[in-house]
Parts: C-alpha cells; sequence; structure tokens
C-alpha cells in the first residue's frame, strides 16, 4: 500500500523501498509519494530512517530492493552527476570548500555547466543567490567561508546548492546545529525560497514546530516504516495513528 | 654513459669475522643502554644483529652466484624476489584489506620501478650486457626500497584524507562532481606525502648525508667525483621511481573510494 502525501502525485514515488546497511535494515519495505513544488518534513524519532530515505532520492546511496522514481523514471536511469545537479543536498553539518563564500558558489555553478547555470561567467548571480539566502554579497562574497558562524555556513550551502538551479532541495536537519533564534529565521529562508522559486523541498527535522510552521506535508517513520503521511495541517490537529499521535504528544 | 670505475689506487682494507666481532661491541652498547632503561629493547638489538649477519651473509653469497654465472633469468628472479618483499612490506604498511590493496601496489610497484631501472639501465648507463647484475641488482635495491616506502605512504595517507574528508567528497558528488573532482584535493595531499621525502632527499644530499652507494664506492676505491655522478643518478632515478609509482597507487586506489554509481563506499 503505497502512502501518499498529495493527491495530485508526486515529483519522488517510492516503491516498497528496503535499505541496510552494516546488516541493519534502515529501511523496511517504504512506499511513499512525495509532492513536487512543496515542501514535505519527514518526521520521526532517531533511526527511523530519515536520512536514509532523503539520501536515497540524490542517489548518495542506493536501496538494496524496490525503487526510487524521479518525475516517473527510475533514478538510476538518470546519468547520476545530471540528477544531483538537479537535486540541491544541504548536509547537517555544512562543509565549506576551501577559499571564498563566492569561490563555493563558482565551484557549484562550475560543476553543473554553463547548461544549467548560462549566467555563470558573470557577477551577478552571486549577489543574487547570496541575497537569496539573507547574506549581504558586499560583506560576504570575498569572505573565508571556513570562518564563518555555523548558521551562515548553513546559508552558503543553501546557496551553493541552489547555485546548480535545481528543481528539488533536500535538507537533511539544517537547523539541528544552530540556535533557535537562528535556525527560524533559517527555515523562513527556506520557505520562500520555496515558494519563490517553485522548486519542490523535502527536509528531515527533529525540530516539529519547523515541520508545523514550515511545511506543506509531512511524513511520520518509525523503525524504517511510514507510520503516516498527509498535509502538514491535518497530521499536526487530526493524527489518524496513535503511534504519530504518541510521538508529537512526547516530542 | 658513465665512465667506467677506474683501478682504485690503494687496497681495500678487509673485513674478517675477527673484525666483525670488534663491530658488535657497538651493538653491545645499544644492547645495554636498553637494559640500563630498561626499555625492553636489549632483546630485540640482539636479535635484530644476528638476523643481519645471517640475511646480509646470505645475500652475499647469493650474490657472488649471480656474478659468477651470471644468466639472464636467474638476475631477473632475484629482482622479482626483491620486488614481491618490498611489495608485501608496503602492504603489510597499510590500514586496508590485502584484496583491495596488493593488486594496486604490486601494479605499481612493478611499473614505477620496472620502467625506471630500464630506462637507468639502457638509456642512462647503457649496459652492454643487459643483464649485468653487478649494476641491476643494487640499482633495483634501491628503487624497490624507496617505491615501496612511497606506495606505503601514499596509501596510507590516501585512506586517512579520505577517512577525515568524508563529508567534503560527499558535499562535491551531490553537487554532481566526479568522484575524480570530489577526491582532487585528497589526492594532492596523498601524493606530496608520498613524494616529500623524495624532495627532501635531493635538497639535502651531501649536505646532511652522504648515501650509502656513493660511501661505498669511494669505500671500494673509485674516484669520488664518478661516485658523485652516479649518486646523481640514483637521485633522479629515485625520484622518479617513487613519483610514478606513489601517482599509479593513489589514481587506482582513489577509484576504490567510490561505487559504480559515484557513490562513496563504506
Amino acid at each position: 500500500m503505497e502512502e501518499t502525501v498529495s493527491s495530485a502525485g508526486g515529483e519522488f514515488l517510492l516503491r516498497d523501498v528496503v535499505q541496510e546497511k552494516h546488516g541493519a535494515r534502515l529501511l523496511d519495505g517504504v512506499s511513499l509519494a512525495l509532492p513536487g513544488r512543496e515542501v514535505t518534513a519527514l518526521i520521526g524519532p532517531s533511526g527511523a530512517g530519515k536520512t536514509t530515505l532523503l539520501r536515497l532520492l540524490d542517489r548518495l546511496d542506493d536501496p538494496v530492493s524496490g525503487a526510487v522514481l524521479f518525475h516517473g523514471r527510475p533514478v538510476t536511469e538518470y546519468p547520476v552527476r545530471e540528477l544531483r545537479c538537479r537535486i540541491g543536498f544541504v548536509f547537517q553539518t555544512p562543509v565549506m570548500f576551501p577559499g571564498t563564500v563566492a569561490d563555493n558558489l563558482r565551484i557549484a555553478a562550475e560543476l553543473a555547466g554553463p547548461e544549467r547555470v548560462p549566467d555563470s561567467g558573470q557577477g551577478g548571480w552571486i549577489g543574487e543567490l547570496l541575497r537569496a539566502v539573507e547574506l549581504d554579497p558586499a560583506i560576504y562574497a570575498e569572505r573565508d567561508a571556513g570562518r564563518l558562524s555555523g548558521g551562515e555556513k548553513q546559508r552558503v550551502s543553501i546557496a551553493r546548492a541552489l547555485a546548480t538551479r535545481p528543481e528539488v532541495l533536500l535538507l537533511d536537519e539544517p537547523t539541528s546545529a544552530l540556535d533557535p533564534e537562528v535556525a527560524e529565521r533559517l527555515m523562513g529562508t527556506v520557505a520562500r525560497l520555496n515558494r519563490e522559486r517553485g522548486h519542490t523541498t523535502v527536509m528531515v527535522t527533529h525540530r516539529l514546530a519547523e515541520a508545523r510552521d514550515f511545511s506543506t506535508h509531512t511524513v511520520m517513520l518509525e523503525a524504517g516504516r511510514v507510520v503516516e503521511a498527509g498535509p502538514t495541517r491535518q497530521l499536526f490537529e487530526n493524527a489518524s495513528n496513535p503511534r504519530t499521535r504518541a510521538y508529537l504528544a512526547v516530542a | 654513459m658513465l665512465a667506467p670505475v677506474p683501478p682504485s689506487a690503494e687496497p681495500i682494507i678487509d673485513v674478517s669475522w675477527f673484525d666483525l666481532g670488534l663491530a658488535a661491541m657497538l651493538v653491545l652498547v645499544a644492547v645495554a643502554i636498553s637494559a640500563w632503561q630498561r626499555i625492553g629493547l636489549a632483546r630485540g638489538f640482539v636479535v635484530g644483529a644476528i638476523r643481519a649477519v645471517v640475511q646480509l651473509v646470505l645475500v652475499g653469497y647469493v650474490l657472488v652466484y649471480l656474478f659468477a654465472v651470471d644468466r639472464w633469468w636467474l638476475v631477473l628472479l632475484a629482482l622479482l624476489v626483491m620486488l614481491a618483499a618490498a611489495t608485501k612490506t608496503s602492504t603489510d604498511r597499510v590500514d586496508a584489506p590485502r584484496r583491495v590493496i596488493l593488486p594496486i601496489t604490486s601494479t605499481a610497484m612493478l611499473v614505477g620501478t620496472g620502467l625506471t631501472l630500464v630506462y637507468v639501465a639502457a638509456v642512462v648507463l647503457q649496459l652492454e650486457n643487459w643483464h649485468n647484475p653487478r649494476y641491476l641488482i643494487p640499482l633495483f635495491g634501491m628503487i624497490t626500497g624507496n617505491a615501496m616506502n612511497g606506495a606505503a605512504l601514499a596509501a596510507e595517507r590516501l585512506g586517512s584524507e579520505m577517512e577525515a574528508r568524508r563529508a567534503e567528497v560527499e558535499a562535491y558528488l551531490a553537487l554532481g562532481a566526479s568522484p575524480a573532482r570530489a577526491s582532487a584535493d585528497a589526492v594532492r595531499r596523498a601524493l606530496a606525502a608520498a613524494l616529500i621525502p623524495s624532495v627532501n632527499g635531493l635538497m639535502v644530499v651531501g649536505l646532511v648525508t652522504l648515501p650509502g652507494m656513493m660511501t661505498g664506492q669511494i669505500l671500494a676505491g673509485a674516484s669520488p667525483l664518478l661516485a658523485v655522478r652516479y649518486q646523481i643518478v640514483v637521485a633522479f632515478m629515485l625520484a622518479g621511481a617513487v613519483a610514478a609509482t606513489a601517482a599509479i597507487v593513489v589514481l587506482w586506489y582513489r577509484k576504490r573510494f567510490f561505487t559504480a554509481a559515484e557513490q562513496l563506499r563504506g
């Protein structure tokens, strides 16, 4: 039985996906449709399989069985580098490449190539991207990326992921290392980018307030299985599954 | 082609077994200090000294035999044994599964040391007798010894760099980078780690160290200027052999960190 968070069908479709690592089953037959152009939050206790699921969407890992479809085609049928340019990934701990903030964005644009980033030869796009993540280009563009604060680094990683003009933005607990105020501002940026750019956003979060306030759809995972999935408001106000209700109540 | 070694102006002082016994007194100094400070190496020094005597005497007899019979296949066999021993030592030092690292190191050592030896023997020294063991065996011994260290350093450093830079490598992959691009910094650092001893060796040779080959030739009565020219050949030969071997190791070993779908293994 396929859980769906949108009757309109999904940008991503997972069919009976099983994932294992070092003998442990991380995903246990997940079937799920993730809607396009929406913000979907993956929630659940630690070890539920949220990050594991997110990594499959970008083919950072492949499942041991089942299929992951992107626009109706298995992700394995896309050239992997093209797929990863079309899907931006923001990791839990931001990694800055050596050099300035602008260097970090240039690397991403070069990797995507002139077909995806036609104006990368001109400087204006760097300022535009930095402004999109609410960093002043005049202050940040030439700063050493390695010396930024955690919140600033995470904004640069989002800008870098956006530099390849992705259709999808995947975020793996992007605010876990940030204090609540910085985290809330960052999530506001993520939600605004989703509205303005119209890309699909899928984010893993442990902070239920983030899922409630910034996502349109929510998937509750536990022990590698989908417990419940649906519109965020419905899931938070009237969860049908007792496990979801218990998790939301405790968390 | 280097000029032939001129005959010695003075006779070489013979080293008798009794003289070796006198030299062993120096090892006893090390044994005594180890015992006095109770650092637990006294037994190691004794066993090591005995092994050194047995191994070197055996090698001496093998070389006497090889020089006397002068058969090409025996020379090649000796070179292969040296290569196998060096490859095993190199792989033993690397923290990686043997089935992964052995084919990489053995191929890199074979190509890196083999091509260097052929170039030096055929192009630089222009040996008339291509399998002359008096040249090939000592030259190959130096080449394999250094290539062995270079291969081990390169592989070990690449493994630790890839482990330490896992998040960075994956961040590159997630942006659509090729595995080669994603691991370029790790590869550069591993290669540098393997080559720095060669660069340092070139910098200090003759100033801080008088290399063994040069010292040996001078002791054997060769002109110091000829010994120096041989040593220059050796220094250049070692730089080339180490660089070629280490480059093959890192470029091949790097591929083992990625799956066919360009994902990080493990």
